[in-house]
């Protein structure tokens, strides 16, 4: 595989609230933020995740696009997809060779709906969304599964929206006390907060890539597995596809300083920790994570940033990033990012 | 480019108003089922899945590839979701073909699809309030204004538009899997249709159809049967509103088409391209893309379609397989166009095959005339 890194990463300071903004200008600010840190002004490859069913209405990409500045025209997808999937679309197309840089962005407006109700509309039409079993109620299915330790969720908790207070981009929740059940075993504290923002990440390869930035952030390997839908399907206490998407990254291949985790339930992060085979020693979700900012569409991509970040910054050599779709963790991206590339073949 | 990549399979549900026989999961299954039986595979041999479709409201389906995944054989492998707007099949059959030009994976199932009778497509396409003025005129209120503009340019006598309608659906009649098979289509008949956008008539508008296509896609060591070979593919997309933008000849579309062409060794669309499908929800936008894409010189694609070159036994045949015209479940629409190059230059277009096709284009465009996707395929190895 061609050497792709991450040379940049910007995003917006999420708000648990709807600003005013629409999506362009969310954007706007990220991806000017990125060009000047690169200096680039035109990519080879542009990619874009985002939902229309946040907005209520069709073609979310399309006025977004009118933030990246695409003219003279570009050369531009879309992956109706969290942002990371789109950045999976770009590594792809960064490989190819004939083109060395890419800009990759997501974002995303809940506080404008319900996200709750809404994700009930991504389950089978027939059969599934009909009896009504909105996101929280499901997770709660795979919390039970889980059959998490409730002082361990708490803790994961308190952890991630202390790390989110020192995270300016990430919103300002006090530590978790005195909530009743939401959807019995999740408390309100257990789920994401509704967020809007936005991200956006520059990848470039080989030599480009140590011409924009002193340190870049090389993805070592990247893979996302799907699972069976029905939540019957599955052994809902374990995450086989990230397993497996992780071995395929070669998550196991080193150690691993820092993770940044997809988790929009707390009882996510034992099922993921497990299944990527991170011990009690790994720093998961430093920027807060998921609990601490949950821009919908865009909080994947934002995990392969902060952990990109980490990088860039020298303060981790090697980190794992994870980005999940469909409901209770059925698709499962892995990313995993190094400061040095350190076996050529790769 | 990247490493070589084939079309090794085709399989297309037939397009039709109402599909009540099957779910959203069944129509994609048919679909697939069809290309990997025309590979001679099954989805034990597929290594990734890319799923394309328009609005998601078009269904009230929430990112539907989650549920089904299960129906194309997901579980276990990367399943991806593009969204491009109407240009989405085009782009769905790149990105696919990009997994394998990367060397990421060998064998990839591209699916794409519409089941427009679950929602009100016009609807779904013109829910913009509160956050832009909405005309309620769903695609083709938007497109007429672009095409008179065409007409005043060109100066393109009126009856253009319905050669256009009548020799797309005379082609559907030889195409086993299209919407509308309209016998005895005369010019009398589109003519004798309500005006519903001026200049658009009834029958010069595409149909609104329940539909899937299928394609795998091999790298060069996994091709069984019939390979049609991959020679050049592009995307290119412009905002919907920049200033001097202009709506009737796109420069996105220009560009677009000349990179196809630069990556194909194409100097000369007209003489080098055997047959084209190209993406014509209007009829108008024939003898616009015929401009647009190079076939000819600015103000004289009109005259190509009043000489009957873009007929099935014209010099260079456009749609003919009967186009976008005679089918069109929209997400669909443009994979079906890339799916009927390639089975023309695999010499497997069945009763609307043009003899001796070599190398094909496959197009389609999106949103306002604003995301292109195209890619050139042959009969032979790049």
């Amino acid at each position: 595989m061609r050497e792709v890194a991450v040379v940049a990463f910007a995003q917006t300071v999420h708000t648990g609230h709807d600003t005013g903004l629409a999506e362009p200008e969310l954007l706007l600010p990220v991806i000017d933020e990125v060009k000047r840190a690169t200096g680039l002004k035109r990519f080879g490859f542009t990619c874009s995740g985002s939902c229309d069913y946040l907005a209520g209405a069709p073609f979310s990409f399309v006025s977004a696009l009118d933030a990246v500045g695409a003219w003279p025209p570009i050369s531009e997808s879309h992956v109706e997809m969290d942002g990371a999937f789109a950045l999976y679309e770009a590594w792809v197309r960064l490989q190819h060779g004939d083109i060395d840089t890419a800009l990759v962005y997501g974002f995303g407006k809940s506080s404008m709906s319900d996200i709750r109700e809404i994700m009930t509309l991504q389950l089978d039409p027939y059969y599934l969304a009909p009896l009504g079993l909105d996101q929280v109620s499901y997770a709660a299915l795979q919390a039970c599964a889980v059959n998490a330790d409730r002082p361990a969720l708490d803790e994961i908790v308190r952890r991630s929206r202390a790390d989110g207070r020192a995270n300016p981009h990430a919103l300002d929740l006090p530590d978790p006390s005195g909530e009743e059940f939401e959807v019995e075993p999740l408390r309100p504290y257990d789920v994401a907060p509704v967020t809007d923002g936005a991200a956006a990440v520059v990848l470039a390869a080989g030599d480009r890539a140590r011409e924009l930035t002193g340190r870049p952030a090389w993805i070592t390997g990247i893979a996302h597995r799907a699972e069976p839908h029905y939540l019957g399907m599955r052994d809902l206490s374990r995450s086989v596809s990230t397993a497996e998407a992780g071995r395929a990254a070669g998550v196991g291949k080193g150690p691993v300083d820092v993770a940044e985790l997809h988790t929009q339930f707390s009882h996510e992060e034992p099922i993921l920790r497990a299944a990527l085979g991170l011990s009690g020693e790994v720093t998961v979700n430093p920027s807060g994570g998921p609990l601490a900012a949950n821009p919908v569409m865009a909080t994947g991509l934002i995990r392969v940033g902060e952990a990109a970040r980490r990088i860039l910054d020298g303060s981790a050599a090697r980190a794992v990033a994870h980005a999940t779709s469909g409901p209770c963790l059925q698709q499962n991206l892995v990313a995993v990012l190094e400061g040095a590339v350190l076996d050529q073949s790769l | 480019m990247g490493n070589r990549c084939a079309v090794i399979g085709v399989g297309q549900t037939r397009y039709q108003t109402r599909r009540r026989d099957v779910s959203l999961a069944g129509l994609v299954r048919e679909a697939a089922l069809r290309a990997l039986e025309d590979a001679g595979l099954t989805f034990a041999d597929i290594d990734a899945v890319v799923i394309g479709k328009a609005p998601d409201l078009f269904e009230g389906v929430m990112m539907p590839e989650a549920y089904l995944a299960d129906a194309l054989g997901g579980a276990g492998k990367p399943v991806m979701r593009v969204h491009t707007a109407g240009s989405v099949g085009g782009s769905t059959a790149l990105v696919g073909a990009s997994l394998v030009q990367g060397g990421v994976h060998g064998r990839v199932l591209v699916v794409a699809f519409e089941k427009q009778s679950e929602s009100n497509a016009t609807w779904a396409l013109s829910t913009h309030l509160p956050f832009n003025a909405s005309l309620v005129v769903g695609a083709g209120g938007y497109f007429a204004p672009h095409i008179r503009e065409y007409m005043r340019r060109s100066g393109a006598p009126d009856h253009i538009g319905t050669l256009v309608a009548v020799k797309d659906r005379l082609n559907a009649l030889k195409n086993p899997y299209a919407h509308l098979r309209i016998p005895g289509i005369s010019r009398e008949m589109v003519e004798s249709t309500p005006m519903l956008w001026e200049p658009i008539r009834y029958l010069e508008t595409c149909p609104s159809s329940d539909g899937a296509c299928a394609i795998v896609l091999a790298a060069e060591d996994k091709v069984t049967g019939t390979p049609a070979w991959i020679h050049g593919t592009a995307m290119r997309s412009e905002p919907i509103m920049v200033a001097g933008r202009d709506v009737v000849s796109p420069r996105a579309g220009r560009d677009c088409a000349a990179d196809v062409y630069r990556q194909a060794g194409v100097t000369d669309p007209r003489r080098e391209i055997d047959v084209a499908e190209v993406y014509v929800p209007f009829s108008w936008y024939e003898p616009m893309w015929l401009e647009n894409l190079g076939f000819a010189a600015e103000g004289e694609g009109w005259k190509l379609t009043e000489a009957g070159c873009t007929a099935l036994d014209g010099d260079t045949p456009w749609n003919a397989s009967g186009g976008v015209l005679s089918s069109n479940p929209i997400g669909a629409s443009g994979l079906i166009r890339f799916a009927e190059a390639a089975l023309q230059v695999r010499g497997m277009a069945g009763e609307h095959q043009v003899e001796g096709a070599r190398l094909a284009l496959g197009h389609a465009y999106g949103g306002g005339a604003q995301f292109f996707a195209m890619w050139i395929v042959g009969s032979s190895r790049p």
